[in-house]
């Protein structure tokens, strides 16, 4: 967890000739951070690896070259000769490049929502699945698909709306519940958000036990999680809600960065903490909440990925977003082509994945008493 | 360090300016209890004013007051002009306060906690400039922490960690401080430095309101003092007109004296002892 180099929020660009500079390299609780633009640099080469791997792997392998020029040849304005086959065409660029673009905006949005949450919260275990904000979010799409209402749960339309709903109003829930005459209980705020998602999930259990065939298939192939349904309509309709609540969230960096202070401490440098912590929560939950319109209920990348970059680059959020943004996209694009190759031809849901991946990660982070409930 | 004594010059001069902060019939009312009474104080830019009293007197209630923290009936001017009348970013680029346990997350180091100060100067989206970070260090090194600034929070002892606090208030380059007990919980030493802190902040024309416990310490800094009993001021003054026996008994009870500093002359406050 030691990393060398460090850059104390200095603009990247300035020599760093200080004191602090001068004994980076020495022990004595010296802040120690990555380098940022280096370091985006390298996540962002990972994440562009990653993706090529997941387009290359499936049913049918595709080398790298192949699928490189397939991509270059849909530039507008640009023909490249390639020997793929239109089967190959038809699965890179209707089937896998959707499907890779779905899980790294699921996997990006999820991050950042996460790490906007554990910034208005002050809790770094505040995430999308353990405050409820998921299952919310999905037994809203449940619900709006048993109803009559015009509902295409494969094809998204209004389904972020739904979600969005039920997210916020269970974040503002969660969080009624947990503040108690001023004072946020971070115990009680995940507790709080653990039962409700326990409660969501019983209401939604029960409307696929009472629903037909046609209701209860949506509904579980989204409470499972997973990208097998991804489709460039999806991602039309979902990138507006995402871009949306990314830019909400990137605006308030700063003001996150003074929010890691007590509240009266960021009221004494100018925030208006009431009114930035509803913004960031809403923006944060439209963010999680069309998260699980597009894939279902996928837990923990929203506390994985914040936590690495933390490590890394330290708590300014001016690094961490951007940095969440690429790694979280990296993260989930691997865990779905794990997913999606492991046991071929079946597919083991991205959900489960992440579940068995973040469990031990949130038993860890417990144990390490890094971490106050 | 040796107490400065009240420089008159300069509080003379800020006396004849309105008041930097001024307080009239400031009442706060929590709950049908009066936390503070019908106070009133002035601060004037070149003075260290310190605030005084028992636990539970008011003190951290009327300096939120101060700030707007809290909801007050009374009249409340920063400059000449009414508190109502600041915007967010105006009024802490004006005033900045530093409270009584402020907390931070322990992985921050020192220099991101002092550049956190520079916030009500910065635009939605502007970074910190060159000129930000130099105002950092200067602050930093005002309060004596500059070697600190690569120092991550959790590691410091406590009178650096409160030093690291004042910094970034001091980011702020306000011409009033506030601060609610700097000096808890510091050995006398740094309680003396903290202190000799605020006078050559004053000397520069800050005007300095600080909530004290100890009030030997308090009558050795202080221009003027006001002491607070149960929402109200008991006595406003010199140190030696509000530091004297028949206050401290009234306040605090019979187990304390009050003496003359053999040297200064500044009353010192003692236990009657067994």
């Amino acid at each position: 967890m030691t990393i060398r180099g460090l850059r104390l929020g200095r603009p990247h660009d300035q020599p760093h000739a200080t004191s602090a500079g001068a004994v980076s390299t020495s022990g004595g609780g010296q802040a120690r951070r990555v380098p940022i633009v280096p370091g985006l640099a390298a996540l962002g080469a990972l994440l562009a690896a990653v993706a090529l791997l997941a387009l290359t792997q499936g049913a049918a392998d595709i080398p790298p070259g192949t699928v490189l020029r397939v991509l270059v040849d849909r530039l507008p304005g640009v023909t490249v000769e390639s020997d793929a086959s239109d089967a190959w065409r038809r699965i890179l660029i209707d089937i896998r490049l959707p499907r890779i673009l779905a899980a790294g905006m699921v996997g990006a949005a999820l991050s950042v929502a996460g790490s906007a949450y554990q910034g208005v919260f002050r809790n770094p275990l505040a995430e999308p699945y353990l405050l409820g904000v998921a299952a919310g979010a999905g037994l809203a799409v449940a619900i709006a698909v048993v109803s009559p209402l015009p509902v295409d749960a494969y094809g998204l339309g209004w389904v972020p709306l739904f979600a969005f709903a039920g997210g916020l109003a269970t974040v503002l829930i969660v969080y009624t519940v947990a503040r108690s005459g001023g004072v946020l209980d971070g115990g009680a705020l995940i507790l709080g958000g653990v039962a409700l998602s326990a409660v969501w999930a019983g209401a939604t259990s029960f409307l696929i036990i009472n629903g037909d065939d046609r209701i209860s298939q949506p509904i579980l192939s989204f409470l499972f999680g997973g990208f097998n349904t991804a489709s460039w309509s999806k991602v039309v309709v979902a990138t507006p809600y995402l871009v949306a609540g990314g830019v909400v969230v990137a605006l308030h960096a700063r003001v996150l960065n003074v929010l890691q202070l007590d509240e009266e401490q960021a009221e004494h440098l100018g925030v208006n903490v009431s009114r930035t912590k509803l913004i960031v929560l809403a923006a944060a939950s439209l963010m999680a909440a069309t998260a699980v319109a597009v894939a279902g209920v996928i837990g923990f990348v929203g506390l994985i990925v914040p936590h690495a970059v933390r490590m890394l680059f330290g708590g300014d959020y001016r690094r961490t977003l951007p940095a969440c943004l690429v790694g979280g996209a990296a993260l989930l694009i691997a865990v779905d082509l794990v997913a999606r190759t492991a046991i071929q031809p079946q597919e083991v849901p991205v959900g489960i994945l992440t579940a068995m991946l973040g469990g031990p990660f949130f038993l860890l982070l417990l144990r390490s008493r890094k971490v106050t409930l | 360090m040796i107490a400065h004594p009240p420089t008159p010059t300069a509080a003379t001069e800020g006396r004849r300016a309105a008041p930097a902060l001024s307080a009239r019939d400031v009442t706060v009312t929590v709950d049908g209890r009066r936390l503070v009474d019908a106070v009133s104080l002035d601060v004037h830019a070149g003075q260290v004013v310190g605030l005084v009293g028992p636990n539970g007197a008011g003190k951290s209630t009327l300096l939120r007051a101060a700030t707007g923290l809290r909801r007050a009936e009374g009249h409340i001017a920063l400059e000449g002009r009414p508190l109502t009348a600041y915007r967010n970013g105006a009024l802490f680029r004006t005033v900045a306060v530093v409270q009584q346990a402020p907390e931070a997350p322990a992985s921050l180091a020192v220099e991101e906690l002092v550049l956190l100060g520079r916030h009500p100067h910065l635009a939605l989206l502007r970074r910190e400039s060159a000129r930000d970070h130099e105002i950092a260090r200067a602050a930093m090194e005002r309060a004596g922490c500059a070697h600190l600034a690569g120092r991550m929070l959790g590691t410091l002892s406590g009178g650096e960690r409160r030093r690291a606090f004042i910094a970034r208030a001091l980011a702020q380059q306000p011409r009033i401080l506030l601060l609610d007990e700097p000096t808890s919980g510091l050995d006398a030493d740094a309680q003396a430095q903290v202190l000799a802190l605020l006078r050559a902040l004053a000397a520069e024309g800050v005007a300095v309101l600080v909530v004290l416990h100890d009030l030997t310490f308090a009558a050795a800094y202080c221009d003027h003092m006001v002491l607070l009993h149960e929402g109200r001021v008991v006595a406003a003054g010199a140190p030696s007109e509000v530091v004297t026996g028949q206050h401290v008994r009234a306040v605090y009870g019979a187990h304390v004296r009050v003496l003359p500093h053999p040297e200064t002359g500044a009353p010192l406050v003692v236990p009657v002892g067994r």
